[in-house]
């Protein structure tokens, strides 16, 4: 497993998350600073999470002003019903699917065709297939946004079952089915770049 | 859990799997997915595909790199144009206060200490001045008692019948301008003030006389 960037974490474990409480009250007083060291602790992985759902850098860089924007307007009303990075995740959820869908639904499937060609053709994918964390990266950037996000929120943000379901807003039993299929749908792709995991 | 490798591992355990190996499962959860993995070698190859998964993921987000100062500015620039907000009322108590302390500068914090420290001084005194009153001998006084100094005056030491109601006194003093000073004493006896000057032996022996003709009063004597 990688090393993680640690400048960034755990903000999943309580002491974090009593911090960021703390944080979000100063912020829902007017506090500045506070709101400075809150954005400094999440804004790499709230970009992250957006990056992977919109696909472009600049809307992306955009997105997470407006986050933090909207993070700095509901700071007072912020209950401590989930961690600050969950409610965080959910605002960034919301912001990136909206500007998903002023783009058209065309264009999504052109890019979504340009960038599976482009793997296909790319002399240095053909090389990299031979590495199968190299396949398997390619395949997680090629999955659906819904899988994408599911995977991202699991494996990456460490959210649980109960945080995804909130993030995303479907009942828990369906968080888990998502999981499963977009891990199958993963494992699929995999195989059609020569690699069989022998699942499913 | 009884699936032999040709057998699929159950759906609900499986679907567990990529939280068990993020380490976001309760622990009842937990038990239960690391007792079917110890169980069911189907079930353990497919978490190491889980594992496979989760290292890539969490490889593929760290190359995604980091946004550029610019969005730091243009928050701080959105937030500068914000109206100015009051304070947020759902914030509790707490929260208000721990806001408002640490708002003060130090010199402010040390003003503060230092009129707290006053102030307590002062309410000391209030409540030791308050103490020493209430220690004094105890004394009754009607709400039309007159302001006299004690000891001035002419006094008598009475005695309320057992059957009085504490109406019928107050009735008893009212009615003769009387107000008491002291007591009780030794032997249920009152001083009551009957005059705010000292007054002759005759005239004192008079008002004594009407007084203990009044049915509340079992027994009256002089007294200075």
């Amino acid at each position: 497993m990688p090393e993680r960037d640690l400048t960034h974490e755990p903000i999943g474990l309580p002491m974090q998350t009593t911090s960021d409480d703390v944080l979000i009250a100063r912020i829902a007083g007017g506090d500045r600073l506070a709101m400075q060291v809150l954005f400094a602790r999440h804004h790499v992985r709230v970009y992250r999470f957006v990056l992977r759902l919109v696909r472009n850098e600049a809307t992306a860089e955009d997105l997470i002003s407006d986050v933090f924007l909207d993070v700095w307007r509901q700071a007072g009303k912020f209950e401590g019903r989930s961690a600050v990075s969950t409610w965080m995740l959910s605002i960034a959820r919301f912001k990136a699917l909206s500007a998903l869908r002023r783009r058209s639904e065309e264009e999504l499937d052109d890019e979504m065709a340009e960038r599976i060609e482009d793997h296909a053709d790319d002399p240095e994918t053909a090389m990299a297939k031979k590495d199968k964390g190299a396949v398997l990266r390619q395949c997680l950037a090629a999955l659906s946004a819904e899988h994408r996000e599911v995977i991202d929120l699991v494996y990456y943000h460490e959210k649980s079952v109960e945080e995804v379901a909130g993030i995303v807003g479907i009942p828990e039993a369906t968080v888990k089915t998502r999981m499963f299929y977009a891990r199958k749908k993963l494992s699929e792709l995999v195989k059609e770049q020569g690699i069989d995991r022998g699942w499913p | 859990m009884n699936a032999t490798k040709n057998e699929a591992p159950e759906r609900d355990v499986e679907e567990l799997l990529p939280w068990h190996a993020a380490g976001t499962l309760n622990r009842r959860d937990t038990q239960r997915v690391e007792q079917a993995l110890a169980a069911d070698p189907e079930l353990a190859r497919r978490y190491a595909l889980v594992r496979e998964e989760l290292s890539e993921t969490i490889r593929l987000n760290e190359t995604l790199g980091a946004p550029s100062a610019r969005a730091l500015e243009t928050l701080f620039a959105k937030i500068d144009a914000e109206p100015a907000r009051r304070p947020a009322m759902s914030l509790n108590l707490g929260a208000r206060v721990g806001r408002f302390f640490a708002g003060l500068t130090p010199r402010t914090l040390g003003w503060s200490a230092s009129a707290a420290a006053l102030a307590i001084l002062l309410q000391a005194g209030l409540i030791a001045g308050i103490v020493l009153k209430e220690n004094q001998p105890a004394g009754y006084e009607t709400a039309s008692a007159p302001s006299t100094a004690p000891g001035v005056g002419a006094f008598t030491l009475i005695r309320f019948a057992p059957q009085a109601s504490f109406d019928d006194i107050n009735k008893f003093l009212e009615a003769n301008k009387l107000s008491i000073v002291a007591g009780p004493v030794a032997g249920g006896l009152y001083k009551v003030r009957v005059a705010e000057t000292a007054l002759p032996k005759d005239e004192l022996r008079k008002i004594m006389k009407k007084l203990q003709q009044d049915k509340v009063v079992s027994f009256v004597v002089t007294t200075q």
